[in-house]
């Protein structure tokens, strides 16, 4: 009995001290916003919040953050809008209908889930260049907009949770296919699209590369490409850097929050979606 | 009416993929071949199409004989074998801990797993170079309390790779964690108690039974890892934004950004992408060899 009550004592410290070690970096970006760059790399370094964080988020309005996180959030808007609404048509198409080339297009989806994205950054970026898409946003995210994740995922759900008596009842009354889709079908998708929105949010906020690559004027920087301009200048002000860092973690978070309570079935749908 | 139809609905099927198929079409599709022709190609973005003039294999050559190309790959591999092996090791013992421990507050424990996963690398990789640093760094500071350091983490070429390692570790640990409690919650129940009944308990228990059941979650959770580490790229350009002293931290992703966006290089760099490509597809075919041919068995 005494082992036992050690083992579990045990076992919750690890826990805490796993917990401890996944929240710490959050905390100490918290701190290092609210301190000076010379109070951040001075000794002792600070462990606890400073008092700096009103002048930080002062100086660092008045470098063009703000117009980058404005960017990030119009980028991740349109693609997440986009990703949901070509996901949920492709993912109707496969799940209700019997065509020619069906299987063609489902291979097609893995494929693309399959291709790294090195292999075709850099002929993106001729493509692109060709097109005179460059330094546009819409090169960022158009590409984010094909999930082939989020066609199978949609194409799971529709085939698991529509009775195929209720598209058949809708055609009988003499609902279009469109409308069939817009009105009967996507309004009882909501879980699926939730999931998908959640997910491709998180990965089209988080993107680095592409942005990097096809948004080269500084006006048009999206905001992680923005901080690690900030991070590159020459005497760069490192509290105003974390306050911004601050904000870029902010989003994905509050998404998080916003999505725990449904997490569960937002992971076991996506794992269904890859299997 | 055509004697074959291609659906019983006309072309609506079509209509509904069509934005789908132009997208893919447009965005993987063209850039996909757009890599075969350009490997074969010199020249650089500025020139267009007209200056770019076919030149063979020797794209592919001149990769293959560039040292640093092979070194950054090896650097690649080491990076995610030392930030893949603590990474599940620590996720297999927490989900482990949450499982048994926890009970109901198992799903508070998902969600702080998850929050370094849904976390910008980024943002996160500037945390930890202020963390890292050598001289004002918290980090050092708290080696030196017990007599250690100081470590000159980011400059150093083996403790370099240490930190990037760190980082990605501590990214995506959560992640691997909840995918390992995913697969202990599908465990049935009867399993663990047939396991305490015929005398299994503690390590025997775990050991005997439940890793057995867990191989298949850990064969998808380490070819995952396996596959995001060829491609890593943010930690490694925040880190050690030069590739780091002596490029001990560069990775063939950040090798390839640099030839392309840096030097020009374009067709260089996509002769590059298709040795990574190769390597990558190589690696994890002998990987999932590796566990099918009874290595486990052997093991358990």
């Amino acid at each position: 009995m005494r082992r036992a009550r050690a083992g579990q004592l045990l076992a919750l410290l690890w826990l805490a001290a796993a917990a401890l070690l996944m929240l710490l970096p959050f905390w100490n970006l918290l701190v290092f916003s609210s301190h000076s760059s010379a109070e951040i790399f001075g000794l002792p370094p600070p462990a606890d919040i400073g008092a700096q964080f009103p002048a930080n988020l002062q100086a660092l309005s008045a470098t063009p953050f703000w117009q980058a996180m404005f960017n990030s959030a119009y980028v991740v808007l349109m693609s997440t809008l986009l990703c949901l609404a070509v996901s949920s048509m492709a993912g109707f198409a496969l799940a209700v209908y019997r065509f020619r080339g069906q299987s063609v297009v489902l291979a097609l989806a893995v494929l693309g889930m399959l291709l790294p994205p090195f292999m075709t950054v850099v002929p993106y970026f001729f493509w692109i260049n060709q097109l005179g898409w460059l330094d546009q946003y819409r090169a960022v995210y158009m590409p984010a907009a094909v999930s082939g994740m989020g066609v199978l995922l949609m194409r799971q759900y529709i085939c698991s949770a529509i009775p195929r008596c209720l598209l058949e009842i809708g055609r009988l009354d003499g609902c279009s296919e469109w409308r069939l889709y817009l009105q009967i079908v996507l309004p009882l998708c909501k879980p699926a699209l939730a999931t998908l929105g959640v997910v491709s949010f998180i990965a089209a906020w988080n993107s680095f590369l592409l942005p990097l690559v096809v948004l080269p004027s500084p006006e048009h920087y999206t905001v992680h490409v923005a901080l690690r301009a900030m991070q590159s200048a020459a005497g760069g002000e490192w509290g105003v850097v974390m306050t911004g860092a601050m904000f870029a973690v902010l989003p994905t978070l509050a998404v998080l929050i916003i999505a725990a309570r449904h997490w569960r079935s937002i992971l076991s749908m996506t794992a269904d979606a890859e299997n | 009416m055509t004697p074959r139809r291609l659906s019983p609905h006309g072309v609506a099927p079509y209509l509904f993929l069509a934005p789908f198929l132009l997208l893919f079409i447009l965005f993987v599709a063209v850039p996909f071949a757009g890599s075969l022709w350009l490997a074969f190609r010199h020249g650089d973005a500025a020139t267009g199409l007209a200056g770019l003039d076919y030149v063979g294999w020797h794209n592919f050559r001149f990769a293959g004989s560039d040292p640093l190309f092979w070194h950054s790959l090896g650097n690649t591999l080491m990076l995610t074998v030392m930030a893949g092996v603590p990474q599940h090791l620590l996720a297999l013992g927490l989900s482990w801990a949450i499982y048994t421990r926890l009970g109901r507050a198992s799903g508070w424990a998902g969600f702080v797993c998850m929050l370094p996963y849904v976390t910008s690398a980024i943002a996160i990789a500037l945390v930890f170079m202020t963390l890292l640093s050598t001289e004002y760094g918290l980090i050092n500071r708290w080696l030196a309390l017990v007599g250690l350091g100081p470590v000159d983490w980011l400059h150093d070429e083996l403790w370099v790779k240490v930190s990037i390692a760190a980082l990605v570790c501590w990214r995506y640990a959560g992640w691997n964690t909840v995918l390992y409690l995913t697969a202990l919650q599908a465990l049935p129940a009867s399993l663990l108690d047939a396991a305490a009944i015929d005398g299994a308990t503690g390590w025997r228990r775990y050991w005997y039974v439940v890793l057995p059941q867990l191989r298949p979650m850990i064969v998808l959770a380490s070819t995952l890892t396996l596959i995001g580490g060829c491609q890593l790229f943010d930690e490694s350009f925040i880190l050690a934004p030069d590739g780091g002293t002596s490029q001990s931290a560069l990775t063939t992703s950040a090798y390839l950004y640099r030839l392309a966006f840096v030097n020009g290089d374009l067709g260089g760099a996509t002769a590059m992408a298709w040795l990574l490509l190769v390597s990558t597809v190589t690696l994890i075919v002998a990987y999932q060899l590796l566990w099918g041919r009874g290595l486990w068995r052997r093991m358990a």
